[in-house]
């Protein structure tokens, strides 16, 4: 029986032999090998898609932190089914890609073990239903995703992108993980499908609102949002096809799939809706509108990645109203966008990736993706040509191909959320269709941009610096294969409709009963509707605007790059990191006394701090014993030893004063009843006393130390403070008396461990191990000794440490 | 009895983060050796002074003083005679290569 565990795991496995199979076959690509992974674990889970679209969910749980509520659960249901084959079947085509765009020259091994490591994680994020283990597959794929960007590490431009990457996502990350954390607050339970089967508990609750702008976060950062944007053109730097397989088809719409995901807890809330939508329809008009200023494809289309995401979110936050409603006859037509949105999500990676690895074989072939230096390649590259502009005409909504079915959704959602009558909608709703419109105008010119200016137009060989041709029959397969299913999505979307994204709107609308209601037959004409008029003036708007590009371009001057999203990342970075270095070199100096002033600062402040907050200071002199003359003699002796060491003049007054202490102390051992204790203090007290006599003939006089008398008054005080917060705690740890104490046990010394002397019973038998490794401690320190008196670099040798 | 040694190992610990925080290698490292002293102390008094016999089954009877804190300042005395052993000749080898014993004058260089 096949387990979607099962999916998780083996990308993991292969990534981690992926080095050893590599050094042992030189001779085949390895990415052949690796191809099989996604091949295999696709087929596994086309195998189950009917059973899917029947309503039926896998759902299997490993126990793994089951006191936290922590386990490893798999979830396969509609909405991790749609991005279970996105990211195994387009993983798979762009495998076959990298194949023929990566040489082997490039370190293959590093390249598929992460890509692979990416893969796990992904499919790790969609089948996890537990939020903490979800989180920590979430962040993975940031890891993966930043060692994919700066594969090239090289170059600089590879190494700044995956840190923004990175920074951002991670940051989000973070902020979506606090937001689960109070989910768990709310719900007790870290299950995402506990937490929506009791969703009427949470509404209510105080936390709502800031979970829910958390996860959000979490989200739009993945998902490259509007203003998080940013980290998407520059992680451009990564291979073509990671940025086809990463960057455009499956990573990104993690974050669309979390909102999907969360669609049936938050949805229905006025914020969430406004959110959503808002923020996805922002981003929607700032990509294509930034797209058409490009001159880099890649770039171009990174901001046609960040503007159709933006579509699908608001989409998404446009369906998510239906919920408001409750389920009815009305309220169906509201669910459409959210329809809509998962259509457009298998949509757009299919013309996405196709046009990626367009522009990918064209930096491959010709050298270069800057569209100033292209143009005319139609007769050279007739299938390259093909497969751009049928991916093209698909994004620009245009019939024949499957993005013209989605964007009539979309143009249809944005219409019917002007009739709904909460969120005062009546009055705002008009700016949805507006702005749908005007973004479509713009993604319309910046499509016609990737075909005219690339493939017409005037052929200019003397920019390029290599001849033109054809791309190679293997890379030219991936993209074909997606473009055909751009064109056969067109003809047989109600295939899609059935089987793909009626069970996953049953995961978005657990409430609303069958979802045969909640899937529309998809038609291509449906007579003539606001949609298709506004299809209509998308392209002769658009193609005016083509036209007339280079009259209205200047608008973008008026933007100062002063006051771009860039420039105020880059200034909060360099900000942070001069005030960073400063902070720590203002306390790292590199002086011993400072770090230990830290510790016994710390020591004082929270030990002693804690100990007064708690009012756990408490002094009693009931426990003790009788004092006897000599033994207040005796403590006489050390404090006035002590005190003398410190104005002691010269190291040997130290030395000795040290051993009084120490004779004293085993005195005081003897007057202890313990006779073990004494023994060993006296030679260990003569050992080290000669130690350091012995260690005095090799080191210098004591000098008369030159401190400023502020830093002793500090240090004075540090320590008197140091010495109360000592006596004090130890005051209170006598008088404490909750526990009983454990010694008894070990008054059976005999009968357990055959020895009349407990303390050595304890040493040798009951903490045998114990003292076994101070052994080895011993030992150590005596080759430490050893060492450091007879190894020298040799006369002549270089100091080794300051190379 | 406890309260008046508590006190002592008070006055031990402050001198000892004196000569921890002196300049002076040779004073740090005496610190160290004041220090574990007033540890060994702490441990045998927390454990209560003078409640029993000498913990030896056959020499004495019932009830034994607290074994268990021996043990463990039997471990410590051995440990910390190794780690002041080490340190010296630790210093030893510092000033031989570096030709001070002042701490201020080995830090590290600022631009690593």
């Amino acid at each position: 029986m096949f387990s979607v565990t099962f999916a998780i795991i083996i990308p993991f496995i292969i990534a981690a032999l992926v080095p050893f199979i590599y050094r042992r076959f030189k001779l085949l690509h390895i990415g052949w090998f690796v191809m099989l992974v996604p091949i295999t674990l696709f087929l596994m889970l086309a195998r189950l898609i009917p059973s899917v679209a029947s309503g039926k969910t896998y759902i299997h749980t490993y126990n793994w932190i089951p006191s936290l509520n922590i386990n490893f659960t798999t979830y396969l249901d509609g909405l991790s089914m749609i991005l279970g084959l996105l990211i195994t079947g387009v993983g798979s085509l762009v495998i076959l890609y990298s194949i023929y765009y990566l040489s082997t020259k490039e370190s293959l091994q590093h390249f598929y073990c992460y890509l692979l490591l990416f893969m796990g994680a992904m499919l790790g994020v969609v089948f996890s239903d537990n939020l903490m283990v979800l989180y920590v597959f979430w962040e993975l794929t940031s890891v993966s995703s930043f060692l994919l960007i700066a594969f090239w590490n090289h170059r600089k431009a590879s190494r700044l992108g995956a840190q923004k990457a990175m920074l951002i996502t991670v940051s989000g990350g973070i902020a979506m993980l606090v937001g689960f954390i109070m989910l768990h607050t709310m719900s007790d339970t870290f299950s995402i499908r506990e937490i929506i089967a009791n969703v009427g508990d949470l509404t209510e609750h105080a936390l709502f609102i800031p979970t829910m702008i958390l996860v959000l976060l979490g989200a739009f950062t993945k998902s490259a949002q509007f203003p998080f944007h940013i980290w998407l053109p520059d992680a451009m730097e990564a291979p073509t096809p990671v940025s086809a397989y990463l960057h455009s088809a499956t990573m990104v719409k993690a974050g669309i799939y979390l909102v999907a995901r969360f669609t049936p807890v938050f949805g229905g809330d006025q914020l969430w809706f406004w959110v959503v939508s808002g923020v996805g329809m922002i981003t929607l008009f700032w990509g294509s509108f930034n797209a058409v200023r490009q001159t880099d494809l890649k770039a171009l289309l990174a901001y046609s990645t960040i503007s159709q995401l933006g579509l699908i979110m608001s989409l998404l936050g446009l369906g998510s109203i239906a919920l408001q409603y409750g389920y009815s006859e009305e309220s169906i037509i509201y669910t459409q966008a959210t329809f809509a949105a998962l259509f457009h999500l298998i949509n757009h990676s299919t013309f996405k990736g196709a046009l990626f690895m367009v522009v990918g074989i064209l930096d491959h072939e010709l050298g270069t993706r800057d569209i100033r230096r292209l143009g005319g390649l139609m007769t050279f590259m007739p299938f390259t040509f093909t497969v751009g502009v049928i991916g093209s005409l698909s994004m620009a909504g245009l019939p024949l191909f499957n993005g013209f079915l989605s964007k009539e959704m979309f143009f249809a959602a944005t219409v019917q959320i002007m009739n709904a009558d909460v969120f005062s909608l009546q009055s705002l709703g008009i700016i949805f269709p507006i702005i749908a419109w005007i973004a479509s105008v713009f993604t319309f010119v910046y499509c016609m941009i990737i075909i005219f200016k690339t493939f017409l137009g005037p052929v200019q060989p003397e920019k390029l610096d290599k001849p033109l041709h054809e791309a190679p029959v293997g890379m030219l397969i991936s993209p074909i294969i997606l473009s055909v299913f751009v064109v056969g999505i067109f003809f047989f979307p109600n295939l899609l409709g059935g089987y793909i994204l009626k069970p996953s709107m049953e995961s978005i609308y657990p409430t609303f009963g069958d979802p045969a209601n909640l899937t529309p037959s998809i038609h291509a004409w449906h007579g003539i509707k606001p949609e298709l008029l506004m299809t209509i003036g998308v392209v002769l708007v658009g193609a005016l605007l083509y036209r007339l590009l280079k009259k209205w371009k200047p608008v973008y001057g008026l933007l100062s790059s002063r006051y771009t999203l860039n420039a105020y990342y880059n200034n909060f970075l360099s900000f942070a990191e001069s005030k960073s270095t400063n902070v720590t070199n203002k306390y790292m100096t590199g002086l011993l006394r400072d770090y230990l002033v830290y510790i016994y600062l710390f020591f004082i402040l929270t030990v002693g701090g804690f100990f007064f907050y708690s009012g756990a200071f408490s002094i009693s002199f009931s426990m003790d014993v009788r004092i006897r003359a000599y033994e207040v003699i005796l403590v006489g002796v050390m404090a006035v030893a002590a005190v003398a060491m410190l104005f002691s003049k010269s190291r040997m007054t130290a030395t000795l004063l040290n051993g009084v202490l120490g004779y004293s102390i085993a005195i005081f051992f003897v007057i202890f009843r313990a006779p073990d204790l004494a023994l060993t203090q006296l030679v260990v007290e003569s050992i080290t006393t000669a130690l350091f006599l012995l260690a005095f003939s090799h080191l210098p006089d004591w000098k008369k130390e030159r401190v400023p008398s502020k830093t002793k008054i500090t240090n004075a005080v540090i320590s008197v403070g140091t010495g109360a917060v000592v006596v004090l705690v130890a005051l209170a740890v006598l008088n404490y008396d909750r526990f009983e104490t454990i010694s008894a046990f070990f008054e059976n010394a005999y009968e357990l461990a055959g020895g009349a002397n407990i303390v050595n019973a304890i040493l040798g038998d009951f903490r045998g191990f114990d003292t076994m490794l101070e052994v080895v401690v011993l030992f150590i320190a005596g080759l430490g000794v050893y060492t450091m008196i007879k190894l020298r670099a040799k006369k002549g040798d270089e100091n080794i440490e300051n190379k | 009895m406890e309260t008046l040694i508590i006190l002592l190992i008070g006055i031990l610990v402050a001198v000892a983060t004196y000569l921890i925080l002196s300049r002076n290698i040779i004073r740090v490292i005496l610190g160290t050796a004041v220090l574990s002293h007033a540890v060994h102390l702490l441990i045998l008094t927390l454990g209560g002074l003078k409640t029993g016999n000498v913990p030896l089954l056959t020499e004495a009877d019932a009830p034994y003083t607290d074994a268990l804190p021996q043990a463990l300042i039997l471990t410590a005395i051995v440990i910390s005679f190794a780690v002041t052993a080490f340190i010296l000749v630790l210093a030893y080898r510092a000033y031989q290569d570096n030709g001070t014993d002042d701490l201020d004058a080995l830090r590290g260089t600022n631009d690593e």
